[in-house]
């Protein structure tokens, strides 16, 4: 077993809630994203989305679309503007199939069929108007039962089957049990910026504006398909405006704009309309989901068996891995987690914050909930019961886990002792039905790859660079804090350089793993760039740190100093004057090494509580407290990891009552695709919510004891606020979001 | 046909003939006069993203026609600060952490500039979160959002009462 990695002894600006560095920039507008920016000669290209969901386009009236003043070209199947790579292979991770007019074939509602490109948006929205597309329809399948479900070889980014243990056995030993079926719907992220593209071309290197969760690896992936070295693209990413995992791969709207911006020889942007977001970017893939837990007679858990059908597209495959969420958390016998896909014509889904765990969770919660019910017992006490000491199924031992902690850390702050163990039995002054439910919380603790670059300037001040790209969890603030912890400097005196692609590679900023990850390659580079200061001061006789062992030396408020003697030490400026007044770079990586992910399960963990008030006639739901505790390892920035987990619960709250693509059967349309008609929380739907970080010290899920806080808010809160609708009215409703009819109608 | 307006923005005069009757404020802003601080969010009115003071009143920009402001008085989140002071709700929203990405955040600042100004919610959290509940953040920053319109409604309250007293 890997030794436990020696953690930084002080921590300097870590762990203070320092407010965001990129803070003046939001609040006066002057933060630039992808749409914001206007080179000389641009032009608008607006893609025109299918209006059916499978068929294909007999024909447009491209000449009309043509003669409206403005309009600079059109782009058809019948033109279409050629990549060189090809859209349909997938030679790369996250590599999704694309529709650049390849085909006049429709496999979705809102695939690009055409592309306008005009001097103005006003000229090239009315040309995409005027292109007035002739379809022949066939029947479309958008649900669950509209197709013969298939074996898929992977569910997300995962195994689509795990087994441990004897299942049948355990169903077998099974004294109690509950078999149950839930249903979540497709969902789509939304971010409030939508995709959009600044493209420019010169010879051939491109430029790009765009919002982007990769920056770095994302060169590769333009490259292959405008067939340029990568390196001849500038990916410019400073600020993305939200991505839950939509903006981490290329899609297709954009890449028809790059091409076009080629093609004529001008700046192209694109920018989604907001009822384009509903198709070609990815979405959280519908589920139905099978789950049996059995209990033995002393309510320990023999068996939990976990399937989901996932939807997915016809030509391309995403499946959401929600079964692999029952993998991890409770301590039974046997445990299976499976997955069947389902091909429907619907854009292929895609990583959406908390893929799998999300939809996962709120299923295994309920479920939780109604074996506990079934067993007479109170929902804490029975996950209590089932409590795991190491990992179900592999034995890991965790690398830490305070889950205890956040359960009764939780449980005191929400006043859960007093929870009549009966549904429907408390009522609240106004007559109004109270329920309270809870959930476990479950992320796993990932790390990714990523490089850095430290300078220790002349000046004393220090330099630190990575492609790392903030989407609004705070990589700007958080990251700087690390690495003016590794340079020994105050934050001030660090200047930090991110969000362009021709920095070292910043890794994903994805899978709650972006600031372990960039954090770790900031802190090894930090680390390196001292070393390197070290022996050069102690390799001068005129240094009061000639002959002290680098090992010992250490940086403390931009000097280094002998450990335990900080009488006896110089600052970064004189020590680098004397040598020659070169700047001494260093350079750092981090990622996880596979012996220690051998070696420990690592996840986060959280418990969250939930207080819900119906109307006893008209069943309108309101959550009035929300109460999540988090055990995430060390946290960098309270003040944003506080901001990510509400976040992540109030993204909880949208699942539970809000989010849902409807699809018209007929057309295959998603029919409140729209800000309007699919709904998420506004401000007035969050009122009660608080959030407690629970301490919690891991030595070995990496160098700096972090997990993230970007996802783990989701999970546990779905539950949690479904089983509190069940404790208030005393209906179980089994397909999500949760609704009035639904309560109307008794479950 | 072109038309030409004339409006003032952030205190500038500007005088703009637009070739297209269908040009929205937003778009105005965005593309013509290179303001691109005012952001989109839907283009429906569904969104709040877009929200700037017109003469006073908070307005969504992508359902205003340019045409239509024609004499107006626009302020939009460019506007805001005085040189390096920051206006009482930008400075709110930093120290409430009132955002993450910070794309809704412009729209948020003006609603709520307006909102106060309208000052029929005060510092009251439950009518702020009601008058808030045209901006939509999928960040879902809601919580500083309210606690930061509530403690500017407060500072600018004491301002006005100290400068009258
Ligand atoms: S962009 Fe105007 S309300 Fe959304
Ligand atoms: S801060 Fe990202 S949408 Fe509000």
């Amino acid at each position: 077993m890997p030794d436990p990695i020696p953690m930084p002894t002080r921590f300097g600006s870590s762990g203070q809630p320092v407010t965001r560095r990129d803070g003046v920039a939001k609040v006066t507008g002057a933060a630039t994203f992808a749409a914001d920016n206007h080179p000389n000669g641009l032009l608008h290209a607006v893609y025109v989305p299918a209006t059916i969901a499978r068929g294909r386009v007999v024909s447009m009236d491209v000449a009309a679309a043509r003669a409206h003043p403005g309009v600079v070209e059109v782009y058809t199947p019948d033109n279409s503007l050629k990549l060189a790579g090809d859209p349909d292979a997938k030679p790369f991770m996250f590599a999704f199939r694309m529709h650049v007019l390849q085909t006049d074939r429709i496999a979705y509602a809102n695939q690009p069929i055409a592309l306008v490109v005009a001097e103005t948006i006003e000229a090239a929205n009315e040309g995409a108007r005027l292109l007035a597309p002739v379809y022949e329809a066939e029947t479309p399948r958008v649900t669950l039962d509209d197709a013969e479900g298939y074996k898929p070889e992977a569910a997300g980014f995962g195994a689509a089957e795990t087994v441990h243990g004897d299942v049948e056995a355990g169903h077998a030993a099974a004294a109690k049990s509950v078999d149950l079926t839930y249903e979540t719907p497709s969902q789509y992220h939304n971010a409030m910026e939508t995709h959009a593209v600044v493209a420019e071309w010169d010879g051939d290197r491109l430029t790009l504006d765009l919002p982007n969760q990769a920056i770095v690896m994302s060169k590769a992936a333009y490259g292959y398909y405008f067939g340029i070295p990568p390196q001849n693209v500038l990916i410019r990413s400073p600020y993305l405006g939200g991505g839950f995992g939509s903006k981490a791969m290329s899609h297709a709207p954009v890449m028809l704009a790059i091409a076009a911006a080629r093609a004529i020889g001008r700046p192209v942007k694109l920018m989604l309309r907001r009822d384009q977001m509903f198709g070609p970017v990815g979405h959280r893939g519908a589920t139905r989901q099978h789950i049996r837990i059995g209990i033995d007679g002393d309510a320990r858990m023999t068996v939990l068996d976990h399937h989901s059908l996932s939807a997915t597209s016809t030509f391309d495959d995403f499946i959401e891995p929600a079964a692999n969420a029952s993998q991890g958390l409770y301590d039974a016998g046997a445990l299976r987690s499976s997955h069947t896909g389902v091909r429907l014509d619907v854009g292929t889904p895609g990583p959406m914050r908390a893929p799998g765990e999300a939809s996962g969770s709120a299923v295994l919660e309920c479920a939780m909930d109604e074996m506990a019910e079934a067993a007479g017992m109170d929902p804490l006490e029975f996950r209590l019961k089932n409590y795991a000491e190491t990992e179900p199924g592999t034995g890991k031992p965790y690398s830490s886990k305070a889950l205890r902690e956040c359960y009764a850390q939780g449980a005191e702050h929400f006043g859960w002792a007093g929870r009549p163990l009966e549904a429907g039995t408390m009522r609240d002054e106004a007559g109004m039905l109270v329920g309270w439910g809870m959930g476990t919380a479950l992320f796993h603790a990932p790390m990714f790859a990523a490089e850095a670059r430290a300078t220790l300037r002349p000046d004393g001040t220090g330099l630190v660079e990575t492609g790392a790209a903030d989407m609004g969890q705070g990589a700007w603030t958080a990251l700087a804090q690390i690495a003016a912890d590794a340079l020994g400097l105050p934050l001030d005196k660090v200047e930090f350089r991110a969000g362009t692609s021709d920095l070292p590679d910043g890794g994903v900023a994805g899978g709650s793993g972006h600031t372990a990850t960039a954090g770790g390659a900031l802190h090894s580079a930090g680390m390196d760039a001292i070393a390197r200061l070290a022996e050069i001061a102690t390799a001068d006789p005129a240094s009061p740190l000639h002959g002290a062992g680098n090992a010992t030396i250490v940086a403390r408020d931009g000097r280094l100093v002998v450990e335990g003697d900080e009488e006896r030490g110089e600052d970064f400026a004189t020590i680098i004057a004397r040598a020659g007044g070169e700047a001494v770079v260093g350079t750092g990586g981090a990622s996880r090494p596979p012996e220690a992910g051998a070696a420990h399960a690592m996840y986060a963990h959280g418990a969250v509580f939930a207080e819900v008030k119906v109307d006893p006639e008209l069943y309108q739901m309101r959550v009035t407290r929300l109460v999540g505790a988090f055990a995430a390892g060390r946290i960098i920035n309270p003040k944003l990891a506080e901001s990510q987990l509400y976040g992540g619960m109030i993204w909880g709250l949208s699942f539970a009552l809000h989010e849902e693509a409807r699809h018209d059967r007929r057309t295959g349309r998603i029919v409140n695709g729209d800000l309007a008609g699919y709904h998420v929380p506004v401000n007035a739907d969050v009122t009660g919510f608080d959030v407690i970080t629970v301490h919690e010290d891991d030595p070995y899920v990496n160098a700096l004891g972090i997990k993230g806080v970007g996802e783990i808010g989701i999970t546990g809160t779905v539950g949690a606020i479904a089983n509190a609708i069940r404790h208030a009215t005393g209906t179980r409703v089994r397909r999500f979001p949760i609704r009035i009819e639904d309560l109307l109608a008794g479950g | 046909m072109s038309h030409s307006i004339s409006l003032t923005v952030n205190g500038a005069r500007h005088d703009v003939t637009l070739e297209d009757a269908r040009v929205t404020l937003l778009d105005l802003l965005r593309e013509r006069l290179q303001m691109p601080g005012t952001k989109k969010g839907c283009d429906r009115g569904q969104c709040g993203a877009c929200t700037v003071l017109v003469d006073g009143r908070r307005v969504n920009s992508c359902l205003t026609l340019a045409v239509t402001v024609d004499d107006s008085d626009i302020v939009t989140i460019e506007g805001l600060a005085e040189g390096d002071s920051l206006h009482p709700v930008q400075t709110a929203f930093i120290e409430h952490d009132g955002f993450q990405c910070g794309y809704c955040t412009p729209g948020q600042i003006m609603s709520a500039v307006g909102l106060i100004a309208e000052g029929h919610a005060g510092d009251d959290l439950e009518r702020i979160r009601e008058g808030m509940s045209g901006n939509i953040c999928r960040c879902s920053a809601y919580k500083g959002i309210a606690e930061a319109v509530q403690d500017a409604a407060r500072r600018m309250a004491a301002d006005e009462e100290r400068k009258s007293a």
